[in-house]
């Protein structure tokens, strides 16, 4: 017999990764003042992929001066109708770059081409067209009947969607008026300064989004800087913090979309198979980078065993390798840095007496990998039951009533996801009610549209993106 | 995620080798003459007459009346490996008494038929009666005994819901089915991915709590090589590699052979050939 699946991989010929970038201000590249470049690599093969500017404080002080600058002169004056042109004109690019832009953002995050193919783009995009539509009826946003912008926009995000997070950022800033100054992760930065150069495509005004890379010194010298009106941060829980603090007793508004530890809740009369699809895609759906992962698999005690034999088995069929094969489930961990984390926490779970399982896979020699793995025997006292792990990492957790379910599942810091998993729509109700969490998905998971509104309780962040209510985020009422 | 599995160069040529030998090669029609029926059997043994190397199908399947011309024109060419399945039990509505369809049923197996393809009784399962719709497959699983494989043909189209054809194939596999097949052919939509995804779940399950392996068979509306492949691939990540051979996964089609051999002829010769290179029926 011979079924082996082909190796498909993308073609690199359709992205120019220049050997060094500048920085994106006022509407051009330019070489930064006093920033020294630091290496790029791609996380699948440990090769360097290009050379970054890290941003220094001159340079911020210029990107806040040429969106101060657009913002007055011409973003703030001109009307809603006109901004949602340039919108819909940044969706179309985008779209019809899309495989560029899929291909690139999978070599330089790590992550399979399918997911970049699939999601990544086509939801960045997707909140581009979303936004551009809210540009001139904003008056029913529901902040207030003349609802005005906040200015000049501070948005630091992270690596895990590297574009998706810009267009969850930049769209609805600029739906509603404001203009942009953006810097990206230190590790993902090229779909970025891609993107800059869409918005030249568009011909967008000078200065109305700016693009200063670098690494958490320049997203603080962006927090920090007076000209900055609004923040708006995602990224891990302990740096909202820090953001918080130097922030508060300022005049800046603040949204921080923070860390998660999701529970996905699967009770015993579960239709169990789609159910094992759906713990799959939320803990390994990108390496398990994702902020409202279902990182808890809290399941009825009487069904675990039968649950986890189908875990096990649908487990062994992920296919975790080159990130630019579409056959690939799961790609490569963004940075070593991150690998070490999963690496400590993993290794804390043994410690700690929770039994570790991974099925038989062969990982790649060069580059950042983690094996898709699960936890069992997990207490709520473990480390790996309370910390965001941020990898392809489970832990089982049983529970016997649902008023059992509804306390572990809130006993935790954070509250961004839930997932429930019932034939029952009563119980689906029941269970919702009752989570402390931001998004809770039924007999589905990691869903993500830009009309929903998604954001956290508790420590998992403050205000919404998307939707109606993550446009408020960005418009002040009149008080 | 599972449609866009790559399979090329030796994969692809095994897998359209295992697709030929999993074809029941089908002929259905109101219009059926022993001509037409004679004419699939020859197809039946060799495929592609310009080639010997490629498989012969898995079976030729017929209505009862014509089982005997099938067995015997397979039996005096070349074809005696070839087993003929009959559909029976008043396929495809499956209206009648349960005595017609036994009697339907020992009609098709004397005259050489050693697969049976019976439907179950829609009605009965859909408004709740599951003892007869099990009855009713333990009394034809009888006359089979171990001179006839039996299919048992759900009617996906007619149980609509998937929970429907889940609860439906342990039905048939606890009353003794070989096989589960998805469909007469007669009804809209047939053997679509999903479906047959449930009902390789439902065997890949039973096995696990029984032992027995048991065979699926979509049947209606896989036409092409590219369809062909997407099932194989569903059979391969679902019920596992074990299941990939003619024992244990059939496809019911006819017009899917052609397209088979078509693309067979392709990766041979680098060429692509036309309808007109490979016969009609």
């Amino acid at each position: 017999m011979n079924f082996e699946y082909s190796p498909a991989p993308e073609s690199i010929a359709i992205v120019d990764i220049k050997p060094e970038y500048n920085l994106f201000i006022g509407g051009k590249f330019v070489p930064s003042k006093g920033g020294k470049r630091f290496e790029s690599i791609n996380p699948a093969n440990e090769e360097v992929l290009s050379h970054i500017t890290q941003g220094t404080s001159a340079d911020v002080d210029r990107a806040v001066k040429a969106a101060t600058e657009a913002y007055k002169k011409i973003w703030s004056k001109m009307s809603g109708a006109e901004r949602g042109k340039y919108l819909f004109r940044i969706a179309r690019i985008l779209q019809e770059r899309a495989r560029e832009f899929a291909v690139l953002e999978s070599m330089d995050n790590g992550k399979p081409i399918r997911e970049t193919r699939d999601t990544d783009i086509p939801l960045a995009a997707a909140h581009f067209f979303y936004h551009a539509g809210w540009a001139d009826k904003l008056e029913y946003a529901g902040v207030g009947e003349k609802p005005k912008p906040h200015g000049v926009v501070g948005q630091i995000i992270p690596w895990n969607f590297p574009l998706l997070m810009l267009a969850w950022k930049v769209a609805p800033a600029l739906a509603t008026g404001n203009t942009v100054v953006l810097k990206p992760a230190e590790t993902t930065s090229l779909t970025a300064l891609l993107f800059a150069e869409v918005c030249q495509q568009a011909e967008l005004p000078s200065g109305v989004v700016n693009i200063v890379t670098g690494d958490g010194k320049t997203g603080e010298l962006i927090v920090n800087h007076p000209g900055v009106n609004k923040i708006a941060f995602t990224g891990s829980t302990e740096v909202g913090k820090l953001i918080a603090r130097s922030v508060v007793g300022t005049k800046k508004a603040l949204t921080l979309e923070l860390g998660g530890k999701g529970a996905n809740i699967i009770f015993e009369d579960a239709p169990i198979d789609e159910t094992v699809e759906g713990v799959i895609n939320g803990i390994y759906f990108n390496q398990g980078h994702v902020c409202c992962a279902g990182s808890r698999l809290l399941v009825q005690e009487n069904i675990k065993e039968e649950l986890l034999e189908k875990l096990k088995r649908r487990m062994s069929m992920i296919r975790v390798g080159d990130p630019l094969d579409k056959n690939t489930d799961l790609g490569a961990i963004n940075s070593r840095a991150q690998l070490t984390k999963i690496r400590e926490l993993a290794d804390s779970g043994e410690a700690e007496g929770a039994q570790r399982w991974s099925p038989e896979c062969s990982l790649p020699n060069k580059g950042f990998w983690f094996p898709p793995t699960f936890f069992t025997s997990v207490s709520q006292a473990h480390r790996i039951a309370r910390e965001e792990i941020f990898g392809p990492v489970l832990s089982v957790i049983t529970f016997r009533t649902p008023s059992e379910a509804i306390e572990k599942a809130n006993n935790t810091p954070y509250g961004l996801s839930a997932g429930i998993w019932t034939d029952k729509g009563s119980r689906i109700l029941w269970t919702a009610q009752r989570l402390k969490a931001g998004v809770v998905w039924a007999n589905t998971f990691n869903k993500f549209d830009p009309a929903s509104p998604f954001g956290g309780y508790k420590e998992s962040g403050w205000g919404r993106e998307g939707g109606r209510h993550g446009l408020a985020a960005y418009l002040r009422g009149e008080h | 995620m599972l449609s866009t599995r790559s399979i090329k160069t030796a994969s692809k040529l095994w897998a359209i080798d295992t697709a030929i030998s999993m074809i029941d090669l089908t002929t259905l029609e109101g219009a059926d003459t022993p001509g037409k029926v004679i004419s699939i059997c020859a197809k039946a043994i060799r495929p592609d007459p310009t080639n010997l190397e490629v498989p012969h199908v898995g079976a030729v399947c017929v209505y009862n009346d014509m089982v005997k011309v099938a067995r015997q024109f397979l039996d005096s060419s070349g074809g005696e490996q070839i087993p003929v399945a009959a559909v029976s039990t008043a396929f495809p509505s499956g209206r009648a008494s349960i005595e017609v369809k036994q009697r339907d049923t020992e009609d098709a197996i004397a005259n050489g038929a050693t697969e049976i393809d019976m439907v179950i009784d829609r009605g009965a399962f859909l408004s709740g009666n599951l003892s007869k719709v099990l009855t009713e497959i333990v009394c034809i699983k009888e006359i089979c005994g171990d001179r006839a494989h039996l299919k048992v043909i759900l009617e996906t189209g007619e149980l609509v819901t998937y929970d429907n054809v889940r609860k439906a194939s342990f039905l048939a596999m606890a009353a003794g089915a070989d096989f589960i097949k998805t469909s007469t052919g007669k009804v809209q939509p047939a053997a679509t991915p999903a479906v047959v995804l449930v009902m390789l779940e439902a065997v890949r399950d039973y096995y696990q709590l029984t032992g027995k392996k048991i065979g699926v068979k979509p049947a209606g509306g896989i036409r092409t090589t590219k369809d062909a492949i997407k099932q194989l691939v569903l059979v391969n990540e679902t019920a596992g590699p074990e299941w990939l051979n003619p024992e244990l996964f059939r496809i019911g089609a006819s017009a899917l052979l052609n397209d088979l051999l078509m693309q067979r002829m392709k990766m041979k010769s680098g060429q692509y050939s036309g309808r007109n290179y490979v016969s009609l029926d």
